[in-house]
């Protein structure tokens, strides 16, 4: 007897990604949902520039690659002309919090219904780990090697919080997956912003704090513990906008 | 058939849209061609559409994208700077073989340039907008009429062969008005094999891309694409002739200035000066045929032009370089009076008469 099963909603597709890296745990979490929430069939998905950028090969539903940055713009399109189709689209930090900042913010105002799952592993991975707008302070990239400098690099900056000041968005919510209680909690948030949509509810996005052992020169396991030591610290795990809890309070 | 109505050139290419059965659009503000989004801002709402003004022209064009992806017929319209910011998604389009309708008022630039007319992105539109190797259709409407017939034409060309079209008009076009017989309504849009609309999961899924690592398999998608792009070079160039039968003078020109060389030749023809007018109305493909065949005939061109000369360039390439090409041009927003393009007349004439 199986017990656990790959989802239906991923493919046969050998991931690419690096050992301790957790792009794999969350487009499982994705396609899990997808799954459970009988969607693999209406769902199209838009996957981003950055070492997510294969997404569309693992994803069994339809997929667009999408530019660098203009995932929810793309998404905003293919909803507007499917109304009833479920679009999600993967991105990471660069992507979504650097050059497509603009779209970010201007869908999230939108309220757009639309799931975006956000990664933020603060660094750019697949070029070679550069520095991400989400980089910490102190912390050394190629193109911060002296470590980011307030002064000259500016301060990481807060997606959820700062989507929080907007009126548009119906659900934010930062989770990680460095542990299985983590995982768990991950799973919930990205199933509600899934949920969310499938009723109409409108933009939702769920950024998991993730891991770049390769490019933090640093091994899978202390990347989990760099997670909880260095990360949530500058980004603190929780619900930053969750409409139908507020109604029902 | 419908009847005839006065309209404004953008507000023809909104309603031609329309009836050609766009029903996404989407648009940023900028003049000269702010009548496109303000028709589409009424009219999608009442008929099922989509109206929606991006934050940018970057986010409008990828909005077209994502639409598009669907297999809809999804378009977005904007002048000069704005087709700028709209060139990576452009490229993108192509890359991923998507139709779409970009639509091009042209204003005088570079840069900000200014507000009035201009014809100066010829080398943008027919050169591949955008980053890569890639043609897209470009059309040159010189009346409102052909504003409305060339929009609908635009989106069955572009659907035909799975590429963008661009509606390369001038702010002119975009801002008068005169009598248009709208076409009739398109009922149903072509079924497209290749759209994301969800698996229904009853097939395997489909992937919208343009991004290939291995350099054969792209090479061979590049080589694909430009196997297309010969068909359409072959098939579907478009001119319209006028007094070319006996003429010894060929003036080329699109737009606004095929207008007033239009003016220009019937003057000189008083006059007892053969000349006539090829007029391109696809840029690209550039119809190099009649160029040619014209070549054999006329002692000399004239391109007309609200750029610097950008399409005699074409011109020379097409008779290759077998007629002298003079250039009439004038930029920044000005417009030549049909005397300016009387005097071209005259040079090319008294040169030759003085031989």
């Amino acid at each position: 007897m199986i017990v656990f099963d790959k989802p239906k909603s991923l493919t046969d597709a050998v991931f690419h990604y690096c050992p301790g890296c957790t792009h794999g745990i969350v487009h499982r979490l994705v396609a899990e949902s997808i799954d459970e929430l009988g969607i693999e069939g209406r769902t199209i998905g838009i996957a981003p520039v950055g070492c997510s950028v294969l997404a569309y090969n693992y994803f069994a539903c339809d997929m667009i690659e999408a530019a660098h940055g203009r995932a929810p713009a793309v998404a905003t399109g293919v909803k507007r002309a499917l109304p009833d189709r479920i679009v999600f689209s993967y991105q990471g930090d660069g992507d979504l919090a650097s050059i497509g900042m603009c779209e970010t913010v201007s869908t999230a105002a939108r309220g757009e219904n639309i799931t975006i799952i956000f990664i933020n592993n603060a660094i750019y991975g697949m070029t070679g780990g550069q520095m991400a707008p989400t980089s910490l302070i102190g912390q050394v990239t190629q193109t911060s090697p002296y470590g980011r400098d307030p002064k000259t690099q500016g301060y990481p900056i807060r997606i959820c919080e700062l989507l929080a000041t907007l009126d548009g968005p119906e659900y934010l919510a930062r989770v990680t997956v460095n542990s299985v209680p983590h995982v768990r909690q991950a799973k919930k948030a990205i199933k509600k912003a899934f949920q969310n949509q499938i009723e109409g509810k409108g933009f939702s996005l769920v950024e998991v704090v993730s891991s770049c052992p390769t490019n933090w020169g640093v091994t899978p396991l202390e990347a989990m513990k760099w997670i909880d030591e260095k990360m949530i610290p500058q980004y603190p795990l929780g619900v930053y906008r969750d409409r139908s809890e507020e109604a029902s309070r | 058939m419908q009847e005839k109505v006065l309209m404004k050139g953008n507000e023809a290419i909104a309603e031609a849209a329309i009836l050609a059965g766009c029903r996404h659009y989407f648009g940023y503000p900028i003049t000269p061609q702010t009548e496109v989004a303000a028709y589409m801002a009424k009219k999608m709402p009442k008929i099922g559409g989509t109206f929606l003004q991006a934050e940018s022209e970057i986010a409008a064009i990828n909005m077209v994208y994502g639409a598009a992806s669907t297999g809809k017929r999804a378009m977005t319209s904007s002048s000069s700077p704005g087709i700028a910011l709209k060139c990576e998604g452009i490229s993108y389009l192509a890359g991923s073989d998507l139709p779409a309708l970009i639509v091009n008022v042209q204003r005088g630039g570079p840069g900000l340039g200014g507000i009035q007319p201009s014809q100066s992105d010829y080398y943008l539109a027919t050169r591949g907008p955008g980053h890569g190797d890639f043609h897209v259709i470009v059309l040159a409407p010189s009346s409102v009429q052909e504003m409305a017939d060339l929009t609908g034409k635009a989106f069955e060309l572009a659907e035909k062969y799975r590429m963008p079209a661009m509606l390369l008009a001038d702010g002119t076009m975009g801002q008068m008005m005169e009598p248009v017989v709208l076409p009739d309504p398109v009922e149903t849009v072509p079924e497209k094999t290749w759209a994301v609309t969800g698996t229904g999961c009853a097939r395997e899924h489909r992937i919208i891309n343009s991004l290939d690592l291995s350099p054969v398999n792209l090479e061979r998608l590049n080589l694909e694409r430009f196997k297309r792009y010969e068909k359409v070079e072959a098939e579907e160039a478009m001119w319209e002739s006028f007094l070319m039968e006996d003429a010894e003078i060929c003036i080329v020109s699109c737009g606004i200035t095929a207008r007033v060389s239009r003016n220009a030749i019937v003057a000189a023809r008083e006059k007892g000066i053969r000349v006539g007018m090829i007029r391109p109305i696809t840029l690209w493909p550039f119809p190099k045929k009649a160029l040619l065949n014209a070549a054999d005939q006329v002692h000399d061109f004239i391109c007309v032009e609200l750029n610097m000369g950008q399409m005699a360039e074409d011109v020379e390439l097409a008779i290759r370089c077998r007629k002298p090409v003079a250039r009439c041009n004038r930029v920044g927003g000005m417009i030549p009076s049909p005397d300016e393009v009387l005097e071209a007349i005259y040079k090319a004439a008294g040169k030759e008469a003085g031989k």
